[in-house]
């Protein structure tokens, strides 16, 4: 009994996981390291990579800010309304990427307020970089609020009590107790925001408009390839964000276990 | 104040607005998109053929992966807990990789591997079943994506489930089939609801890997998400706000009926912030 | 129930959790197995309730073998440290359980598990959650569980082991009291000594495996057979002293030790009470220092250093403390009224001495 369950597991994660990264992956390098390497330092998936990694480090670094401020205020204070705010932080998940993409243009296009606003201060929202981090910005928000509310809540407040007896000022006490505590249920929503950011499709795809030309992250750009019979670079790229995902796993499951450890003692 | 207390109410003044800001607002402005013509033209809009097909086939297919999610990933949780085996450390780890893949990548796997370019492809072409282009594929893209809630949920219950309550079963003459049934399964519920539902609000909203398996074929491998975003190119917000309202409706009835059916009494926060387990969003 | 264990051993792995146990459980009696923990008594305990499979040995249960029979069919009750309760089940759900399992009649089952609430003073509680419970509540929900169906032997592991002080002694009391009542043959595990000699009728203490001793609470506390069994039980002086012509000398101490050679070091004990102490520098024979009292409500703990640097404790109860008047750092005299040459380490059998003359009092 046990052997034959066991054996159903392996098939199921065979067939879902396993085999279409195998696959993928000797597809990518089919026609050679050569072209796989041509296809990848292409200027269009360079330019793929950069646009990514930008949107991703802006995404990153807002996200640690709030996030952490908003697991703050949610581990540490009583409040009413407490609950609506911390199921509106829950709505990202049930928002589709698309439909989230969407609400940015109702937003910002051109018949809105903001729309004409930023018209005639003649700065680029929809269709352009900034809409593509908002957009970001939206889909990863709950990550690092969920991660370390509850690390926050089981690490508690006595080391910072502690330190203020010590004459540590707020600002202290946050930088060298509160922080270093949390810090990897904090690695541990860094790393699935930083996943999210990167593999965002919907979303940028709604808001970078129907040209795809200098608006394209990695996602895009791959999803270009793809519509124009490209597979080969299609794949390439796929492949390359398919190794940065590994290594975020690697990390993610690292992260993970410290966090759960931090959290048992 | 105390310099303590004034920071705390700045922080959650902050912290409110950038929620309000970022996610209630855009969230009413679709509302009030989808009924700037009102009512009726919102219900037309939805029973448009195309939409109507469109948000079928997505409950539809998001029920039967919710379905199968829930029995393999119960088995896999199940499986990753109790018994050990060579390999278990890499399946398990292997349970996050939907988190940290591109939807869009993993469209393309799936694509590349069940389509009819690969062999496996033909081989099952021949046998009659067409995965991409067809609805087999959007199950198997959305089982894909979903694939880590169940057992990610169903782990830590399983986990802290001790032995003892096993042990004082059988010592009270239960046979471990029933102990099965009326132990184990009961406490694991919580956990299985959890990544039930969220499995299905999750497959609801999938877009990036159906959109490169099933194509874009309407009225039959068209997903609502796909065809919001048909609808947004067409320059049709209004007929993209309707569909996108239901969607948004079913996801958020979905999460609330979950709040209410796993929250213990006493407990204010919901569960998905107290779980502490990932979930990941559609992209 | 009768129950008899034979040679019983264990091994987990490399590791020997039980080696050859023997003991017999009469009808009706509350029987404390006693140890430190990693001693085996959990295991032999799991073992008898059939959650554990003897690696050798016999198990028998009126006169029948039962070590390959499954738990569900031994009929006993099994109360875990944790309580191990259904956490999705009402209480009133909980104690049922096993009678749902016996398909016992529905009338019954609702009368049964009212009476058992009544008896666990736990009336009204039949519709609360485990979670909603306290320590002592949650326990005595788990001795009614495992009550319910009547079993033959009630075994507890260590059932008080995770309740505070105050609410352990009126646990102990209350389990005395029901044990009375229902006259059901129990067994508990318990690392407490002062829990084992007040609740058991006959105690069974274990070390590493092994079963060290087996007897009336005031059998193992005056009559240790092991050195285990007497530093374990209750508080002991214990001295390592040389033997010569058949004494025992260590300074100004003899005891005598008959029957021991020349040059044999032997280890003597003699418990706290023992000792007496008197103000009077003059009225025993031996010389001491009182360095230290302690009041421990019931009695005085006194610390004294003898004139060679040894440190005794001796116990007095209040009346004849508040004769003296006693000073730290004072000059006092003592005596040892009575003494035992403990077995060496690792064996059994007591020597011959049991001779009075072997633990006889060193008087002054």
């Amino acid at each position: 009994m046990r052997r034959f369950l066991i054996t159903i597991v392996w098939l199921y994660f065979a067939v879902l996981l396993i085999g279409p990264v195998a696959y993928l992956c000797s597809e990518a390098v089919r026609e050679g390291a050569a072209t796989f390497g041509a296809e990848i330092t292409k200027p269009e998936a360079l330019h793929g990579f950069t646009l990514t990694a930008e949107i991703t480090a802006i995404v990153l670094v807002v996200n640690l800010i709030v996030g952490t401020a908003t697991a703050m205020v949610l581990a540490r204070q009583q409040f009413r309304g407490k609950a609506i705010l911390s199921g509106l932080i829950d709505l990202p998940f049930a928002v589709s990427p698309v439909i989230a993409g969407f609400m940015l243009i109702l937003l910002f296009g051109p018949e809105t307020i903001l729309g004409t606003f930023f018209g005639t201060l003649d700065i680029k929202i929809l269709f352009a970089f900034p809409a593509m981090v908002m957009a970001t910005l939206f889909v990863t928000f709950p990550f690092v609020v969920r991660e370390l509310t509850p690390v926050l809540q089981t690490v508690g407040t006595q080391g910072e009590e502690a330190a203020r007896t010590l004459g540590a000022k707020e600002w202290q006490v946050f930088l060298l107790v509160t922080l270093p505590s949390v810090r990897w249920g904090l690695i541990y929503g860094a790393t699935l925001t930083v996943a999210r950011a990167i593999g965002e499709f919907g979303a940028v795809l709604v808001v970078a408009g129907n040209v795809l030309g200098l608006t394209q992250t990695a996602t895009l750009h791959i999803y270009q390839s793809y519509v124009d019979f490209n597979y080969v670079g299609a794949y390439a790229v796929a492949a390359t964000l398919l190794a940065v995902s590994f290594a975020i796993l690697t990390l993610l499951e690292i992260a993970k276990a410290r966090a759960v450890a931090s959290i048992a003692q | 104040m105390s310099p303590h207390k004034l920071a705390q109410v700045a922080l959650r003044s902050a912290a409110i607005g950038y929620v309000l800001c970022l996610i209630l607002l855009p969230l009413l402005l679709i509302g009030q998109k989808s009924l700037v013509n009102g009512l009726g033209q919102f219900v037309v809009d939805i029973r448009q053929p195309q939409a109507a097909a469109a948000l079928v086939l997505t409950l539809e297919a998001a029920l039967v992966t919710t379905a199968i999610n829930a029995v393999f990933g119960t088995l896999s949780a199940f499986v990753l807990v109790r018994y050990e085996f060579r390999g278990r450390w890499f399946l398990n780890a292997l349970v996050d990789l939907p988190f940290a893949i591109p939807t869009l990548v993993a469209g393309l796997m799936i694509a590349a591997l069940y389509g009819t370019t690969s062999s496996l492809g033909a081989w099952l072409k021949g046998g009659g079943i067409e995965v991409i282009y067809n609805t087999p594929g959007i199950i198997l893209a959305m089982l894909f994506v979903t694939m880590p809630f169940t057992i990610r949920a169903i782990q830590p219950v399983l986990m802290e489930l001790e032995r003892e309550q096993e042990e004082a079963a059988y010592t009270l003459g239960a046979s471990s089939w029933t102990t099965f049934l009326k132990v184990t399964i009961p406490a694991m519920l919580p956990g299985l609801l959890t990544g039930v539902f969220l499995t299905f609000v999750r497959a609801l909203g999938e877009f990036g890997s159906i959109v490169i398996v099933a194509g874009n074929i309407p009225m039959k491998t068209q997903v609502a998400a796909v065809y919001v975003y048909g609808e947004i190119e067409s320059y049709n917000p209004q007929g993209a706000a309707s569909v996108s309202v239901v969607i948004l409706l079913i996801s958020f009835f979905a999460l609330m009926l979950l709040e209410r059916l796993t929250r213990p009494p006493g407990e204010r926060l919901p569960p998905l912030l107290r779980m502490g387990a990932q979930s990941g969003v559609a992209s | 129930m009768k129950i008899e264990v034979r040679n019983l051993s264990k091994q987990f792995g490399s590791v020997e959790a039980v080696t050859r146990v023997s003991f017999g459980v009469n009808e009706g009696e509350l029987l404390g197995l006693l140890g430190p923990s990693g001693s085996g008594k959990t295991t032999v305990l799991r073992m008898i309730a059939g959650l554990e499979m003897p690696t050798a040995g016999d198990i028998i249960i009126d006169g029948v073998r039962v070590n390959d029979l499954p738990v569900q069919q031994r009929n006993i009750g099994f109360v875990f440290q944790h309580y191990a309760l259904f956490k999705h089940l009402t209480v009133f759900h909980n104690v049922a359980f096993g009678l749902k399992i016996k398909q016992w009649k529905r009338q019954d089952i609702r009368q049964r598990v009212s009476d058992l609430l009544r008896l666990m003073s736990l009336e009204g509680l039949g519709d609360r959650y485990p979670h909603h419970l306290s320590g002592g509540q949650r326990q005595r929900v788990a001795i009614a569980r495992a009550l319910a169906s009547r079993p033959s032997v009630l075994l507890l592991d260590e059932p008080f082991g995770a309740v505070d002080a105050k609410v352990r002694q009126e646990l102990r009391e209350w389990l005395i009291r029901l044990h009375d009542d229902l006259k059901v043959t129990s067994l508990f595990v318990t690392h407490d000594q002062e829990e084992a000699m007040e609740v058991s009728d006959r105690i069974l203490v274990f070390s590493k495996g092994r079963l060290e001793q087996v007897g009336l609470p005031s059998e193992v506390y005056e009559d240790p057979a092991t050195e285990f069994v007497a530093r374990f039980i209750g508080s002991m002086n214990i001295l390592e002293v040389v033997v010569k012509n058949g004494t025992a000398r260590m300074g100004p101490l003899e005891f005598p030790a008959v029957g021991y050679p020349d040059g044999h070091r032997v280890r003597v004990g003699f418990r706290p009470y023992h000792v007496r102490v008197a103000e009077d520098p003059s009225m025993f024979r031996l010389r001491a220092k009182l360095r230290h009292v302690y009041f421990l409500g019931v009695a005085y703990r006194l610390e004294i250093e003898t004139d060679e640097g040894l440190l005794l404790r001796s116990r007095m109860n209040k009346e004849e403390f508040r004769q003296y008047k006693f000073q730290e750092g004072a000059p006092v005299s003592y005596a040892i009224t009575q003494f035992r040459i403990l077995p060496e380490e690792g064996t059994h059998a007591p020597l011959p001495a049991s001779s009075p003359l072997n633990r006889g009092p060193i008087s002054p």
